[in-house]
């Protein structure tokens, strides 16, 4: 009864549990951006963080791989506890270097800006990290990443270099570089919004795939259309707090917070 | 030719005044067998391509930790490379030479006795480039800290993300990624190294400005030697921009080209 524990309890699921975050804080200096968020992803499941500018959203993506340390709280990823210590500013810093880059290299992360390797073409980008953190042989991660890239619909692109490439496409082959790792989790931080409107589509449908052949994701986004079909449960962040959460049907259609209603009508 | 016969017209006495011996006494003064001073100066170019060679890779490591520490350490790290980077800039290299080697030398020999070893003859060559490659390394740290600060730091975020430990990240991410932004400040940084090693003569070790003066000085024919000395480091310079331009080209293969923004 684990989900129990949690704010608003969830649908009970026997999937093993791929992420659990627990009483999760983070302070830049004297901003207080996460005030105690849980949150727990099981296999399979598609959770969707929605929520204002400034709610904490991208922040407690980024908390989940360690890219921000928390300040305390609890994180485990497929059920091992990411060991945090203090530094000597009191910072707090992950204890065990290797364990936070084992951690990392199952976590498939899809950021906002791409960041693409410029230096590398797409193929080179898709292998890099099965080659060089995982010790794939390369030929197997080129034919992999070839597979990849084909079903991002990229395949003739596989020796450009991102900068000679649009939004949409730069964005769909991180998507392939994080399915290359094949990885328990996919972590995408807000994947479209650095994209003009006509490229949103190409990359949602890549997205909507995955989710649909059953991959587990966490998904902070601004797409509250897309929220409502791919994700199988909803956590709306206000002010650094889970204000409401649940399935997609409950929070957009019978949401109970008065700040969600607001959001909603504005958002929508 | 007889000198009465070269002094017989103008131009020939104007080109006597700068030169004394005539065209087949330049090739003869130039060639590398013994009567000739050619294969000395030769040699001193080989000796100040080593320094040059030797002080750019000794000031590239120094660079990469410099920028690093400066960029990433903690108070204290990133204080002693202030005081690095602005006494060695600060400080005229000339000075610098003869301070770190005649100093440098002794420093070390004294320390040698204190513990109770034999004083050693450091060699001119070890010297030079550890002289010459601690003047550089000032130099290479800034250029390197701003060509790291100019990548896209997005890239090795999602480096880290991925799992990649620090020296991964290091040699796969920001090396390649910083070297377009690096190499215009490198290439000047080798330039000056192929020049710098000239100030290593005052302390009589013997590169391509000592072999030219000891050549100059015995045959007299100071013109012919300085000219050649001065061909000589123009061919390194030229063939160095060459390679230079190449690696540059390279180092942007990822990038558009700038005028596709004008």
């Amino acid at each position: 009864m684990e989900a129990a524990a949690l704010p608003s309890g969830k649908a009970q699921n026997s999937a093993a549990e791929a992420i659990h975050v627990e009483n999760l804080h983070k302070k830049f200096g004297q901003l207080h951006v996460l005030k105690g968020v849980s949150l727990s992803a099981r296999d399979g499941e598609v959770i969707a963080i929605i929520g204002g500018s400034g709610s904490g959203k991208s922040t407690l993506l980024r908390c989940i791989n360690c890219l921000e340390n928390p300040t305390s709280g609890i994180i485990r990823v497929n059920g091992e506890e990411i060991k945090l210590r203090a530094d000597s500013h009191g910072h707090t810093v992950p204890a065990d270097r290797r364990q936070i880059e084992r951690i990392r290299s199952k976590l498939g992360m899809v950021f906002q800006n791409f960041n693409l390797w410029s230096h590398m073409t797409l193929i080179e980008n898709v292998i890099e990290v099965p080659v060089h953190v995982l010790g794939v042989k390369r030929d197997e991660a080129i034919a992999q990443a070839e597979k990849l890239l084909a079903r991002v619909g990229l395949a003739e692109k596989r020796d450009v270099y991102p900068a000679y490439l649009s939004g949409g496409q730069q964005q769909r082959a991180a998507i392939a570089r994080a399915l290359a790792i094949n990885p328990r989790v996919m972590l995408f931080d807000e994947p479209t919004s650095a994209l003009d409107p006509e490229l949103v589509g190409e990359v949602l449908k890549v997205i909507g795939d995955l989710a649909r052949e059953g991959r587990t994701m966490v998904l902070v986004t601004h797409e509250m259309k897309f929220a409502r079909e791919v994700a199988t449960h909803v956590v709306y962040l206000y002010n650094g707090l889970v204000e409401e959460e649940g399935p997609p049907e409950q929070i957009f259609g019978a949401p109970k917070s008065e700040r969600l209603k607001q959001f909603i009508r504005n958002i929508g | 030719m007889a000198p009465a016969e070269r002094a017989s017209t103008p131009g020939a006495k104007l080109i006597d005044a700068f030169l004394p011996a005539s065209a087949a006494g330049i090739i003869e003064l130039l060639s590398p067998a013994p009567v000739g001073w050619g294969g000395t100066l030769m040699l001193g170019l080989l000796h100040s391509l080593e320094i040059a060679v030797g002080a750019t890779c000794v000031g590239l490591l120094i660079g990469i930790c410099g920028a690093y520490g400066k960029l990433y350490g903690g108070p204290v790290v990133r204080d002693l490379l202030a005081v690095y980077t602005t006494i060695v800039r600060a400080v005229p290299e000339l000075v610098l030479i003869l301070l770190l080697y005649y100093a440098g030398t002794d420093l070390i020999n004294q320390l040698l006795t204190a513990i109770g070893y034999q004083r050693i003859d450091i060699s001119g060559l070890v010297a030079g480039i550890a002289v010459l490659g601690f003047v550089q390394g000032a130099y290479s740290t800034e250029v390197m800290r701003g060509a790291i600060l100019a990548i896209p730091q997005g890239q090795i975020e999602a480096a880290r993300a991925y799992g990649m430990s620090p020296g991964l990240l290091l040699r796969r991410i920001t090396l390649p990624a910083m070297l377009p932004f690096a190499i215009p400040g490198l290439a000047n940084l080798w330039l000056i190294a192929t020049k710098d090693t000239a100030l290593l003569a005052v302390v009589g070790f013997f590169e391509l400005t000592l072999a030219t003066r000891q050549a100059a000085g015995v045959t007299k024919a100071y013109l012919i030697f300085y000219l050649a000395a001065g061909v000589l480091y123009l061919t390194v310079s030229l063939f160095s921009n060459l390679m230079l331009g190449r690696l540059e080209a390279w180092s942007r293969r990822g990038m558009p080209s700038v005028k596709d923004a004008r």
